[in-house]
């Protein structure tokens, strides 16, 4: 019985730091769903300028809190989702965008994986066709006779 | 012969792959150029720290190159990096501060404790001119040129070597 008890209070008393960690993070209450699905899909894209690799939805940061109530008050004036992404560009960087946007700069980054995968296949294309022509090579006379004497051999024992 | 080398052709892409993953070791991620680099420094309006009364704008940068130091009481680094920007001050270098998040009874304390090395003090206790400026933590240090556009970014702690190497050659460089 004792250690029931002393189980639920174990209980209780980890479910209170885990309420009490949670509380870093503020919660938002929207009216209109297709606001606060924008809201979380915003928050978690961004990228904290301060943590490295935490998205600002994640963080505790104080610069994270303010990004997110910066993104909070431009979805409240009705700014496009691109807009509010501009607005944090312009003054934290492109770092704190989880995808990179495709420019000039970032040409590299997006389409290396792609010319990868292109030069991969032709690779494969190109193994197998030599090793196809290989194979189907005829044999020359003195090999014929090689191989039947080969076979020969192995019949006669 | 000729098939012989290409087999190094694997050997070859791995060791271009690993200097390149191991630069990438050695680069650490908090120097970035600020986005704000060659772009003039936001428009404000706020009042000192010294003085609720007196109201300042963009124009206190212009005229000047200036080094605006973004600080709080609440900030441990920039209790050390205070001798660096009173050196600073004493090279003639006009130096203006940010309060940032602090209020305005520590900013003052603080400044009589650690010396003031600023012309004035501009008060942003919420931060929101700190955003503006994509300050992510303090200190953080922007250089102005005498037309208002900002042209160096220092993140964090200024050290006496950073004042030889790079806050002084960027003053002279603006000046």
């Amino acid at each position: 019985m004792a250690v029931i008890r002393r189980l639920c209070l174990l209980t209780v008393a980890l479910l209170a730091a885990n309420l009490a960690w949670a509380g870093g993070i503020e919660v938002r209450e929207f009216d209109d769903p297709v606001l606060e699905q924008r809201y979380r899909s915003l928050t978690a894209s961004l990228r904290c300028p301060l943590c490295e690799n935490q998205a600002i939805d994640d963080s505790d940061a104080p610069v994270s809190a303010d990004m997110r109530e910066r993104v909070y008050l431009l979805l409240m004036d009705g700014r496009a989702d691109i807009e509010i992404l501009d607005h944090m560009t312009e003054r934290f960087g492109d770092y704190v965008l989880y995808n990179p946007r495709l420019e000039g700069r970032t040409l590299l980054l997006w389409g290396l994986p792609g010319a990868l995968v292109v030069l991969g296949g032709l690779l494969v294309v190109l193994v197998v066709r030599v090793r196809r022509n290989a194979s189907a090579q005829r044999l020359s006379a003195e090999e014929r006779a090689r191989l039947d004497a080969l076979i020969n051999r192995e019949r006669s024992e | 012969m000729k098939r012989r080398l290409l087999l190094l052709l694997p050997l070859v892409g791995f060791l271009v792959l690993s200097i390149f993953l191991y630069r990438g070791l050695s680069l650490d991620p908090f120097h970035r150029d600020s986005a704000l680099l060659a772009r003039d420094f936001p428009a404000f309006d706020k009042v000192t720290l010294e003085d609720p009364e007196r109201r300042v704008d963009r124009a206190l940068l212009e005229g000047q190159v200036t080094l605006v130091n973004v600080w709080g009481e609440w900030c441990p680094a920039c209790k050390l990096e205070m001798p660096q920007l009173l050196d600073l001050a004493d090279r003639g270098i006009r130096l203006v501060g940010i309060n940032y998040k602090d209020t305005r009874e520590k900013g003052l304390e603080f400044l009589e404790e650690f010396g003031n090395p600023f012309e004035v003090n501009i008060f942003d206790p919420e931060g929101n001119l700190g955003f503006e400026l994509g300050v992510y933590g303090a200190p953080e240090t922007f250089l102005v040129d005498r037309d208002g556009i900002i042209r160096y970014h220092h993140t964090g702690y200024i050290d006496p070597q950073d004042v030889r190497e790079q806050i002084l050659p960027e003053v002279q460089k603006w000046q």
